[in-house]
Protein backbone atom coordinates (compact mmCIF):
# COMPACT_ATOMS: atom_id res chain seq x y z
CA UNK A 1 0.00 0.00 0.00
CA UNK A 2 1.55 3.61 -0.94
CA UNK A 3 1.48 6.12 1.00
CA UNK A 4 -1.28 8.11 -0.45
CA UNK A 5 -3.63 5.08 -0.09
CA UNK A 6 -2.65 4.48 3.81
CA UNK A 7 -3.18 8.61 4.69
CA UNK A 8 -6.60 8.36 2.59
CA UNK A 9 -7.57 5.32 4.82
CA UNK A 10 -6.32 7.02 8.05
CA UNK A 11 -8.38 9.86 7.41
CA UNK A 12 -11.64 8.27 6.05
CA UNK A 13 -11.20 6.14 9.84
CA UNK A 14 -10.74 8.73 11.76
CA UNK A 15 -13.25 11.07 10.13
CA UNK A 16 -15.77 7.51 10.86
CA UNK A 17 -15.19 7.65 14.27
CA UNK A 18 -15.21 11.23 14.39
CA UNK A 19 -18.39 10.69 13.18
CA UNK A 20 -19.24 7.92 15.79
CA UNK A 21 -18.47 10.18 18.34
CA UNK A 22 -20.65 12.67 17.07
CA UNK A 23 -23.94 9.61 16.84
CA UNK A 24 -22.69 8.23 20.36
CA UNK A 25 -23.35 12.27 21.82
CA UNK A 26 -26.05 12.60 19.54
CA UNK A 27 -28.16 9.02 20.71
CA UNK A 28 -27.50 10.07 24.58
CA UNK A 29 -28.81 13.69 23.97
CA UNK A 30 -32.35 12.13 22.31
CA UNK A 31 -32.19 9.68 24.99
CA UNK A 32 -31.95 12.17 28.20
CA UNK A 33 -33.40 14.95 27.17
CA UNK A 34 -35.97 13.91 23.93
CA UNK A 35 -37.15 10.28 24.04
CA UNK A 36 -40.27 11.73 22.53
CA UNK A 37 -38.48 13.16 19.63
CA UNK A 38 -40.29 16.13 20.91
CA UNK A 39 -36.78 18.53 21.02
CA UNK A 40 -36.29 19.81 17.34
CA UNK A 41 -32.97 20.81 17.81
CA UNK A 42 -31.89 16.96 19.23
CA UNK A 43 -34.20 15.67 16.37
CA UNK A 44 -32.45 18.08 13.60
CA UNK A 45 -28.83 17.13 15.24
CA UNK A 46 -29.04 13.61 15.01
CA UNK A 47 -30.97 14.44 11.22
CA UNK A 48 -27.61 16.17 10.62
CA UNK A 49 -25.48 13.51 11.85
CA UNK A 50 -26.87 10.80 9.69
CA UNK A 51 -26.68 12.87 6.27
CA UNK A 52 -23.75 13.24 7.47
CA UNK A 53 -22.76 9.63 7.21
CA UNK A 54 -24.12 9.40 4.06
CA UNK A 55 -22.38 12.41 2.64
CA UNK A 56 -19.13 11.07 3.80
CA UNK A 57 -19.40 7.74 2.79
CA UNK A 58 -20.08 8.77 -0.55
CA UNK A 59 -17.24 11.21 -0.66
CA UNK A 60 -15.16 8.18 0.89
CA UNK A 61 -16.21 5.58 -2.20
CA UNK A 62 -15.46 8.22 -4.66
CA UNK A 63 -12.34 8.74 -3.21
CA UNK A 64 -11.19 5.28 -3.16
CA UNK A 65 -12.42 5.00 -7.31
CA UNK A 66 -10.04 7.60 -7.91
CA UNK A 67 -10.05 10.87 -10.48
CA UNK A 68 -13.38 9.32 -12.55
CA UNK A 69 -15.18 9.28 -9.25
CA UNK A 70 -14.33 12.43 -7.49
CA UNK A 71 -15.41 14.04 -11.04
CA UNK A 72 -18.59 12.61 -11.31
CA UNK A 73 -19.78 12.72 -7.84
CA UNK A 74 -19.07 16.42 -8.40
CA UNK A 75 -20.77 16.90 -11.35
CA UNK A 76 -23.57 15.20 -10.01
CA UNK A 77 -23.86 17.94 -6.96
CA UNK A 78 -23.48 20.49 -9.75
CA UNK A 79 -26.88 19.28 -11.29
CA UNK A 80 -28.20 19.31 -8.44
CA UNK A 81 -26.77 22.26 -6.98
CA UNK A 82 -28.41 23.70 -10.48
CA UNK A 83 -31.54 22.39 -10.09
CA UNK A 84 -32.22 23.96 -6.85
CA UNK A 85 -31.26 27.07 -8.23
CA UNK A 86 -33.04 27.72 -11.69
CA UNK A 87 -36.10 26.03 -9.76
CA UNK A 88 -35.80 29.39 -7.54
CA UNK A 89 -35.55 31.92 -10.98
CA UNK A 90 -37.42 33.91 -12.76
CA UNK A 91 -36.83 32.20 -15.72
CA UNK A 92 -39.53 31.82 -18.88
CA UNK A 93 -40.61 29.78 -21.81
CA UNK A 94 -37.89 31.82 -23.76
CA UNK A 95 -35.07 30.42 -21.62
CA UNK A 96 -36.20 26.94 -22.75
CA UNK A 97 -33.43 26.16 -24.54
CA UNK A 98 -30.98 27.83 -22.36
CA UNK A 99 -31.49 26.33 -19.74
CA UNK A 100 -31.82 22.67 -21.54
CA UNK A 101 -27.98 23.82 -22.49
CA UNK A 102 -26.95 25.16 -19.23
CA UNK A 103 -27.60 21.25 -17.91
CA UNK A 104 -27.30 18.76 -20.73
CA UNK A 105 -23.80 20.97 -22.29
CA UNK A 106 -22.45 23.47 -20.52
CA UNK A 107 -22.74 21.21 -17.65
CA UNK A 108 -21.28 17.97 -19.09
CA UNK A 109 -18.56 19.87 -21.10
CA UNK A 110 -17.23 21.51 -17.61
CA UNK A 111 -16.48 18.26 -16.00
CA UNK A 112 -15.28 16.84 -19.35
CA UNK A 113 -12.76 19.55 -19.33
CA UNK A 114 -12.14 19.03 -15.80
CA UNK A 115 -11.59 15.22 -16.20
CA UNK A 116 -8.73 15.59 -19.20
CA UNK A 117 -6.99 18.37 -16.91
CA UNK A 118 -7.55 21.02 -19.94
CA UNK A 119 -7.11 24.21 -17.50
CA UNK A 120 -6.74 26.33 -20.23
CA UNK A 121 -10.18 25.85 -21.08
CA UNK A 122 -11.96 24.66 -18.00
CA UNK A 123 -11.13 27.64 -16.22
CA UNK A 124 -12.83 30.24 -19.12
CA UNK A 125 -15.26 27.81 -20.92
CA UNK A 126 -18.35 28.77 -18.54
CA UNK A 127 -17.18 32.73 -18.10
CA UNK A 128 -16.43 33.27 -21.35
CA UNK A 129 -17.93 30.75 -23.69
CA UNK A 130 -21.12 30.19 -22.24
CA UNK A 131 -21.54 33.68 -21.02
CA UNK A 132 -21.78 34.79 -24.39
CA UNK A 133 -23.60 31.75 -25.58
CA UNK A 134 -26.64 31.36 -23.29
CA UNK A 135 -27.82 35.00 -23.71
CA UNK A 136 -27.81 34.51 -27.37
CA UNK A 137 -29.75 31.08 -27.46
CA UNK A 138 -32.39 32.72 -24.92
CA UNK A 139 -32.29 36.22 -27.20
CA UNK A 140 -33.01 33.98 -30.40
CA UNK A 141 -36.90 33.32 -29.34
CA UNK A 142 -37.82 36.75 -29.51
CA UNK A 143 -38.79 37.40 -25.75
CA UNK A 144 -37.29 40.97 -24.25
CA UNK A 145 -39.41 40.79 -21.00
CA UNK A 146 -36.97 40.78 -18.13
CA UNK A 147 -34.18 40.07 -20.42
CA UNK A 148 -31.50 41.56 -18.59
CA UNK A 149 -32.66 39.72 -14.99
CA UNK A 150 -32.83 36.48 -16.91
CA UNK A 151 -29.76 36.27 -18.50
CA UNK A 152 -27.78 37.25 -15.54
CA UNK A 153 -29.49 34.77 -13.29
CA UNK A 154 -28.62 31.98 -15.54
CA UNK A 155 -25.27 32.90 -15.69
CA UNK A 156 -24.88 33.60 -11.73
CA UNK A 157 -26.43 29.92 -11.49
CA UNK A 158 -23.61 28.63 -13.70
CA UNK A 159 -20.96 30.26 -12.24
CA UNK A 160 -21.72 29.14 -8.57
CA UNK A 161 -23.22 25.89 -9.11
CA UNK A 162 -20.80 24.27 -11.59
CA UNK A 163 -18.01 26.74 -12.57
CA UNK A 164 -17.29 27.20 -9.19
CA UNK A 165 -18.09 23.71 -7.56
CA UNK A 166 -16.06 22.26 -10.19
CA UNK A 167 -12.85 23.73 -8.67
CA UNK A 168 -12.90 21.28 -6.25
CA UNK A 169 -12.05 17.95 -8.79
CA UNK A 170 -10.03 20.53 -10.92
CA UNK A 171 -7.65 20.00 -7.36
CA UNK A 172 -6.45 16.90 -9.08
CA UNK A 173 -4.77 18.13 -11.85
CA UNK A 174 -2.63 19.90 -10.07
CA UNK A 175 1.12 18.93 -10.51
CA UNK A 176 2.85 19.54 -7.04
CA UNK A 177 6.54 18.31 -7.05
CA UNK A 178 6.99 15.41 -4.28
CA UNK A 179 2.95 15.26 -3.74
CA UNK A 180 1.98 12.73 -6.96
CA UNK A 181 -1.12 10.49 -6.28
CA UNK A 182 -1.91 12.56 -3.42
CA UNK A 183 -4.38 15.40 -5.00
CA UNK A 184 -7.42 14.02 -3.55
CA UNK A 185 -6.20 14.74 -0.33
CA UNK A 186 -6.28 18.47 -1.58
CA UNK A 187 -9.74 18.11 -1.53
CA UNK A 188 -10.05 15.89 1.38
CA UNK A 189 -8.14 19.00 3.25
CA UNK A 190 -10.46 21.71 1.92
CA UNK A 191 -14.16 20.24 2.68
CA UNK A 192 -12.91 19.10 5.97
CA UNK A 193 -11.82 22.49 6.66
CA UNK A 194 -14.75 24.25 5.24
CA UNK A 195 -17.70 22.06 6.87
CA UNK A 196 -15.93 21.70 10.20
CA UNK A 197 -16.12 25.14 9.97
CA UNK A 198 -19.75 25.18 9.45
CA UNK A 199 -20.09 22.56 12.32
CA UNK A 200 -18.37 24.57 14.94
CA UNK A 201 -19.43 28.05 13.89
CA UNK A 202 -22.83 26.38 14.81
CA UNK A 203 -21.66 24.69 17.81
CA UNK A 204 -19.77 27.93 19.05
CA UNK A 205 -22.92 30.21 18.04
CA UNK A 206 -25.32 27.54 20.09
CA UNK A 207 -22.64 27.47 22.93
CA UNK A 208 -21.89 31.26 23.50
CA UNK A 209 -23.75 33.26 20.58
CA UNK A 210 -24.94 36.59 21.78
CA UNK A 211 -24.07 39.12 19.11
CA UNK A 212 -25.81 38.72 16.08
CA UNK A 213 -23.34 39.51 13.12
CA UNK A 214 -25.38 39.96 10.54
CA UNK A 215 -29.45 40.33 11.31
CA UNK A 216 -30.98 40.96 8.15
CA UNK A 217 -29.53 38.00 6.21
CA UNK A 218 -29.49 35.14 8.47
CA UNK A 219 -29.99 35.34 12.38
CA UNK A 220 -28.57 32.72 13.24
CA UNK A 221 -24.79 33.42 12.60
CA UNK A 222 -23.43 35.10 15.46
CA UNK A 223 -20.03 37.13 15.95
CA UNK A 224 -19.01 34.39 18.84
CA UNK A 225 -19.62 31.23 16.67
CA UNK A 226 -17.88 32.99 13.44
CA UNK A 227 -14.65 33.84 15.67
CA UNK A 228 -14.98 30.87 16.98
CA UNK A 229 -15.61 28.99 14.55
CA UNK A 230 -13.15 30.24 12.14
CA UNK A 231 -10.55 29.59 14.69
CA UNK A 232 -11.20 26.29 15.69
CA UNK A 233 -12.08 25.45 11.53
CA UNK A 234 -7.84 26.79 11.50
CA UNK A 235 -6.64 24.98 14.31
CA UNK A 236 -8.22 21.76 12.62
CA UNK A 237 -6.61 22.78 9.36
CA UNK A 238 -2.98 23.35 10.90
CA UNK A 239 -3.65 19.48 12.44
CA UNK A 240 -4.19 18.34 9.54
CA UNK A 241 -0.90 19.52 7.54
CA UNK A 242 0.44 16.11 7.49
CA UNK A 243 -1.81 15.14 4.71
CA UNK A 244 -1.17 18.13 2.42
CA UNK A 245 2.49 19.80 0.77
CA UNK A 246 2.19 22.41 3.42
CA UNK A 247 4.30 23.35 6.47
CA UNK A 248 1.88 23.70 9.71
CA UNK A 249 1.88 27.68 9.04
CA UNK A 250 1.03 27.55 5.87
CA UNK A 251 -1.73 24.90 6.80
CA UNK A 252 -3.09 27.32 9.28
CA UNK A 253 -3.04 29.98 6.88
CA UNK A 254 -4.88 28.69 4.04
CA UNK A 255 -7.58 27.16 6.52
CA UNK A 256 -8.04 30.47 7.98
CA UNK A 257 -8.52 31.67 4.13
CA UNK A 258 -11.05 29.26 3.21
CA UNK A 259 -13.20 29.39 6.08
CA UNK A 260 -13.18 32.63 5.91
CA UNK A 261 -14.68 32.20 2.25
CA UNK A 262 -17.18 29.69 3.29
CA UNK A 263 -18.34 32.25 5.64
CA UNK A 264 -18.82 35.02 3.47
CA UNK A 265 -20.56 32.52 0.79
CA UNK A 266 -23.18 31.08 3.08
CA UNK A 267 -23.84 34.89 3.90
CA UNK A 268 -24.32 35.78 0.20
CA UNK A 269 -26.12 32.69 -0.32
CA UNK A 270 -28.64 33.77 2.90
CA UNK A 271 -29.32 36.96 1.23
CA UNK A 272 -30.03 35.35 -2.07
CA UNK A 273 -32.69 32.80 -0.42
CA UNK A 274 -34.01 35.95 1.74
CA UNK A 275 -34.65 38.08 -1.69
CA UNK A 276 -36.49 35.09 -2.88
CA UNK A 277 -38.60 34.10 -0.06
CA UNK A 278 -37.22 30.65 0.65
CA UNK A 279 -35.42 29.36 4.17
CA UNK A 280 -33.74 26.53 2.39
CA UNK A 281 -32.49 26.02 -0.90
CA UNK A 282 -34.61 22.31 -0.98
CA UNK A 283 -35.12 19.37 0.74
CA UNK A 284 -32.40 17.26 -0.48
CA UNK A 285 -30.42 16.21 2.53
CA UNK A 286 -32.45 15.36 6.09
CA UNK A 287 -31.64 17.72 8.58
CA UNK A 288 -29.89 20.20 6.50
CA UNK A 289 -31.99 21.50 3.61
CA UNK A 290 -31.18 21.45 -0.01
CA UNK A 291 -27.70 20.63 -1.21
CA UNK A 292 -26.44 24.51 -1.98
CA UNK A 293 -27.10 24.77 1.56
CA UNK A 294 -24.41 22.23 2.69
CA UNK A 295 -22.38 23.44 -0.54
CA UNK A 296 -22.67 27.24 -0.20
CA UNK A 297 -19.17 27.65 1.52
CA UNK A 298 -17.40 24.86 -0.71
CA UNK A 299 -18.38 26.39 -3.84
CA UNK A 300 -16.95 29.85 -2.14
CA UNK A 301 -13.58 28.63 -0.81
CA UNK A 302 -12.66 26.05 -3.51
CA UNK A 303 -11.82 28.25 -6.27
CA UNK A 304 -9.90 30.82 -3.89
CA UNK A 305 -7.35 27.85 -2.39
CA UNK A 306 -7.13 25.97 -5.94
CA UNK A 307 -5.24 29.34 -7.10
CA UNK A 308 -3.57 29.61 -3.87
CA UNK A 309 -2.25 26.26 -4.89
CA UNK A 310 -1.82 26.63 -7.81
CA UNK A 311 0.65 29.28 -7.70
CA UNK A 312 2.08 28.74 -4.75
CA UNK A 313 2.67 24.87 -4.74
CA UNK A 314 2.33 23.42 -8.62
CA UNK A 315 4.46 23.14 -10.97
CA UNK A 316 1.02 23.18 -14.17
CA UNK B 1 -47.14 -11.54 -19.55
CA UNK B 2 -47.30 -8.15 -20.02
CA UNK B 3 -46.50 -7.03 -16.61
CA UNK B 4 -42.72 -8.46 -17.08
CA UNK B 5 -42.75 -5.64 -19.42
CA UNK B 6 -44.73 -3.10 -18.21
CA UNK B 7 -44.08 -3.12 -14.28
CA UNK B 8 -40.10 -1.97 -15.37
CA UNK B 9 -41.26 0.05 -18.06
CA UNK B 10 -43.61 2.17 -15.04
CA UNK B 11 -40.53 1.61 -12.78
CA UNK B 12 -37.90 3.38 -15.45
CA UNK B 13 -40.57 6.09 -15.83
CA UNK B 14 -40.87 7.06 -12.12
CA UNK B 15 -37.22 6.75 -11.64
CA UNK B 16 -36.81 9.22 -14.37
CA UNK B 17 -39.14 11.61 -13.35
CA UNK B 18 -37.93 11.46 -9.26
CA UNK B 19 -34.52 12.35 -11.26
CA UNK B 20 -35.55 15.02 -13.07
CA UNK B 21 -37.92 16.45 -10.65
CA UNK B 22 -36.59 15.45 -7.16
CA UNK B 23 -40.40 15.45 -6.70
CA UNK B 24 -41.46 15.50 -3.11
CA UNK B 25 -45.04 15.41 -1.08
CA UNK B 26 -46.44 17.32 1.07
CA UNK B 27 -49.14 15.28 2.77
CA UNK B 28 -52.00 16.50 4.83
CA UNK B 29 -51.87 16.26 8.81
CA UNK B 30 -54.43 12.95 8.33
CA UNK B 31 -51.51 11.12 6.35
CA UNK B 32 -52.24 9.44 2.85
CA UNK B 33 -55.90 8.30 2.38
CA UNK B 34 -56.12 4.75 3.51
CA UNK B 35 -59.46 3.80 1.32
CA UNK B 36 -60.13 4.21 -2.67
CA UNK B 37 -60.60 8.40 -2.96
CA UNK B 38 -60.83 10.44 -6.19
CA UNK B 39 -57.97 12.58 -6.61
CA UNK B 40 -58.45 15.51 -8.54
CA UNK B 41 -55.00 17.62 -9.88
CA UNK B 42 -54.59 20.46 -11.71
CA UNK B 43 -53.30 20.04 -15.01
CA UNK B 44 -50.12 21.52 -17.16
CA UNK B 45 -48.26 18.65 -18.39
CA UNK B 46 -48.88 15.43 -20.08
CA UNK B 47 -46.48 14.68 -17.36
CA UNK B 48 -48.95 15.14 -14.45
CA UNK B 49 -50.35 11.88 -13.32
CA UNK B 50 -46.65 10.65 -13.60
CA UNK B 51 -45.53 12.90 -10.55
CA UNK B 52 -48.86 11.96 -8.93
CA UNK B 53 -48.48 8.24 -9.32
CA UNK B 54 -44.46 8.95 -7.86
CA UNK B 55 -45.07 9.68 -4.62
CA UNK B 56 -47.77 7.34 -3.63
CA UNK B 57 -46.61 5.03 -2.07
CA UNK B 58 -45.92 1.49 -4.30
CA UNK B 59 -48.57 -0.23 -2.89
CA UNK B 60 -50.97 2.47 -3.99
CA UNK B 61 -49.76 2.82 -7.28
CA UNK B 62 -51.12 -0.45 -8.89
CA UNK B 63 -54.55 0.51 -7.33
CA UNK B 64 -55.06 4.29 -8.48
CA UNK B 65 -55.59 4.83 -11.87
CA UNK B 66 -55.66 8.03 -14.67
CA UNK B 67 -58.64 9.38 -15.80
CA UNK B 68 -57.78 10.29 -19.79
CA UNK B 69 -59.13 11.38 -22.93
CA UNK B 70 -59.11 8.82 -24.87
CA UNK B 71 -58.93 10.75 -28.15
CA UNK B 72 -55.09 11.37 -27.34
CA UNK B 73 -54.02 8.28 -26.24
CA UNK B 74 -55.50 5.87 -28.69
CA UNK B 75 -54.13 7.88 -31.20
CA UNK B 76 -50.57 5.73 -31.85
CA UNK B 77 -49.33 2.73 -30.72
CA UNK B 78 -46.99 3.70 -28.16
CA UNK B 79 -49.47 6.36 -26.97
CA UNK B 80 -51.62 3.37 -26.15
CA UNK B 81 -48.95 0.73 -24.33
CA UNK B 82 -48.16 3.66 -22.38
CA UNK B 83 -51.51 4.74 -21.40
CA UNK B 84 -53.75 1.20 -21.60
CA UNK B 85 -50.96 -1.34 -20.16
CA UNK B 86 -48.20 1.12 -18.20
CA UNK B 87 -50.91 3.58 -16.15
CA UNK B 88 -53.57 1.15 -16.62
CA UNK B 89 -55.58 4.37 -17.73
CA UNK B 90 -59.18 4.87 -17.36
CA UNK B 91 -60.13 5.87 -20.93
CA UNK B 92 -62.93 8.33 -21.70
CA UNK B 93 -64.12 9.43 -24.82
CA UNK B 94 -64.71 13.30 -24.63
CA UNK B 95 -66.65 13.67 -27.56
CA UNK B 96 -70.32 14.21 -26.20
CA UNK B 97 -71.58 13.34 -29.79
CA UNK B 98 -69.98 10.20 -30.61
CA UNK B 99 -69.24 8.71 -27.36
CA UNK B 100 -71.04 5.43 -26.63
CA UNK B 101 -70.47 5.02 -22.79
CA UNK B 102 -71.30 6.97 -19.67
CA UNK B 103 -68.05 8.41 -18.64
CA UNK B 104 -69.22 8.60 -15.30
CA UNK B 105 -70.88 5.32 -14.57
CA UNK B 106 -67.19 3.83 -16.05
CA UNK B 107 -65.15 6.03 -13.45
CA UNK B 108 -68.02 4.58 -10.88
CA UNK B 109 -67.17 1.55 -11.81
CA UNK B 110 -63.49 1.51 -11.48
CA UNK B 111 -64.16 2.71 -7.98
CA UNK B 112 -66.61 0.04 -7.09
CA UNK B 113 -63.23 -2.68 -8.07
CA UNK B 114 -61.86 -0.78 -4.94
CA UNK B 115 -58.85 1.29 -7.37
CA UNK B 116 -58.59 5.19 -6.85
CA UNK B 117 -58.87 7.44 -9.89
CA UNK B 118 -56.85 10.78 -10.46
CA UNK B 119 -59.05 13.02 -12.43
CA UNK B 120 -57.96 16.40 -13.90
CA UNK B 121 -61.44 18.32 -13.10
CA UNK B 122 -60.19 21.33 -15.93
CA UNK B 123 -60.69 18.55 -18.41
CA UNK B 124 -57.96 20.24 -20.64
CA UNK B 125 -54.16 21.25 -20.15
CA UNK B 126 -54.17 24.12 -18.70
CA UNK B 127 -52.00 26.71 -21.16
CA UNK B 128 -53.33 30.25 -19.95
CA UNK B 129 -51.84 32.10 -17.11
CA UNK B 130 -54.82 31.98 -14.91
CA UNK B 131 -53.64 29.22 -12.08
CA UNK B 132 -56.90 27.26 -13.01
CA UNK B 133 -59.35 26.79 -15.91
CA UNK B 134 -63.40 26.66 -14.77
CA UNK B 135 -63.47 23.25 -13.67
CA UNK B 136 -66.03 20.91 -15.70
CA UNK B 137 -68.97 19.46 -14.40
CA UNK B 138 -67.48 15.83 -14.42
CA UNK B 139 -66.42 15.50 -10.50
CA UNK B 140 -69.71 16.80 -9.61
CA UNK B 141 -71.09 14.41 -11.74
CA UNK B 142 -68.99 10.98 -10.20
CA UNK B 143 -69.42 12.99 -6.44
CA UNK B 144 -73.24 12.74 -7.27
CA UNK B 145 -73.15 9.23 -8.43
CA UNK B 146 -70.41 8.13 -5.30
CA UNK B 147 -71.39 10.54 -2.09
CA UNK B 148 -69.22 8.50 0.10
CA UNK B 149 -66.08 8.72 -1.89
CA UNK B 150 -63.33 11.02 -0.43
CA UNK B 151 -62.38 13.62 -2.85
CA UNK B 152 -58.79 14.73 -2.43
CA UNK B 153 -57.71 18.01 -3.87
CA UNK B 154 -53.55 17.53 -5.14
CA UNK B 155 -51.89 20.84 -6.53
CA UNK B 156 -48.60 19.45 -8.63
CA UNK B 157 -46.09 22.49 -9.05
CA UNK B 158 -43.56 23.29 -11.36
CA UNK B 159 -44.22 20.54 -13.40
CA UNK B 160 -45.22 23.20 -16.45
CA UNK B 161 -41.85 24.78 -16.25
CA UNK B 162 -40.06 21.79 -16.67
CA UNK B 163 -41.62 20.50 -20.05
CA UNK B 164 -44.37 23.62 -21.66
CA UNK B 165 -46.41 22.91 -24.09
CA UNK B 166 -44.66 22.08 -27.54
CA UNK B 167 -40.99 21.50 -26.35
CA UNK B 168 -39.26 18.08 -26.33
CA UNK B 169 -36.34 18.00 -23.47
CA UNK B 170 -37.65 18.50 -20.40
CA UNK B 171 -35.49 21.02 -18.07
CA UNK B 172 -34.54 19.60 -14.43
CA UNK B 173 -36.34 22.10 -11.75
CA UNK B 174 -37.94 20.47 -8.49
CA UNK B 175 -41.71 20.16 -8.24
CA UNK B 176 -43.74 19.47 -5.43
CA UNK B 177 -47.25 17.49 -5.28
CA UNK B 178 -48.94 18.83 -2.54
CA UNK B 179 -51.97 17.18 -1.01
CA UNK B 180 -55.05 18.43 0.74
CA UNK B 181 -57.84 16.96 3.49
CA UNK B 182 -60.64 14.88 1.62
CA UNK B 183 -63.57 16.40 0.74
CA UNK B 184 -67.13 15.15 -0.10
CA UNK B 185 -70.15 16.05 -1.77
CA UNK B 186 -72.52 18.08 0.96
CA UNK B 187 -75.77 17.04 1.25
CA UNK B 188 -78.35 19.63 -1.07
CA UNK B 189 -75.15 21.05 -2.33
CA UNK B 190 -75.20 22.17 -5.94
CA UNK B 191 -73.29 22.15 -8.87
CA UNK B 192 -71.91 25.55 -8.82
CA UNK B 193 -71.24 25.32 -5.30
CA UNK B 194 -69.72 22.63 -5.01
CA UNK B 195 -67.61 23.35 -7.86
CA UNK B 196 -66.24 26.64 -6.36
CA UNK B 197 -65.69 24.72 -2.85
CA UNK B 198 -63.18 22.23 -4.37
CA UNK B 199 -61.61 24.74 -6.78
CA UNK B 200 -60.71 26.98 -3.84
CA UNK B 201 -59.67 23.82 -1.91
CA UNK B 202 -57.16 22.92 -4.64
CA UNK B 203 -56.18 26.84 -5.34
CA UNK B 204 -55.47 27.03 -1.50
CA UNK B 205 -52.97 24.43 -1.95
CA UNK B 206 -50.62 26.20 -4.56
CA UNK B 207 -47.34 27.48 -2.93
CA UNK B 208 -48.50 31.08 -4.38
CA UNK B 209 -51.87 31.22 -2.98
CA UNK B 210 -49.98 30.12 0.38
CA UNK B 211 -47.40 32.77 -0.22
CA UNK B 212 -49.69 35.76 -0.45
CA UNK B 213 -51.96 34.47 2.75
CA UNK B 214 -48.90 35.30 4.56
Amino acid sequence: MNEARSDLILLLIGTGGFLALASLIGTVLKLRLSPDGSNTTIENLNARINAWWVMVVLIGLAFIAGRIGVVILFAFCSFAALREFVTLTNTRRADHWALAAAFFVVLPIQYYLVAIEYYGLYSIFIPVYAFLFMPIISVLRGDAERFLIRIAEVQWALMICVFCASHVPALLSLDIPGYAGKNVLLIAFLIIVVQMSDVLQYVWGKLFGKTKIAPKLSPSKTVEGFVGGVASATLVGAGLWWITPFSPLQAAGLALTIAIMGFLGGLVMSAIKRDRGVKDWGHLIGGHGGLIDRLDSVVFSAPIFFHIVRFGWSLT
Amino acid sequence: MTALITRPVATMVVVFARALTAVRAIWPESGPPMRPCVYFANHSSHGDFILIWAVLPPWMRSRTRPVAGAEYWLATKLKRFIGLDVFNAVLIERDREKRTGDPIARMAEVLDDGSSLILFPEGTRNETDQPLLPFKSGLFNLATSRPEIDLVPVWIDNLNRVMPKGEIVPIPLICTVTFGEPLRLLPDESREDFLARTTAALLSLSPKSQGAAE
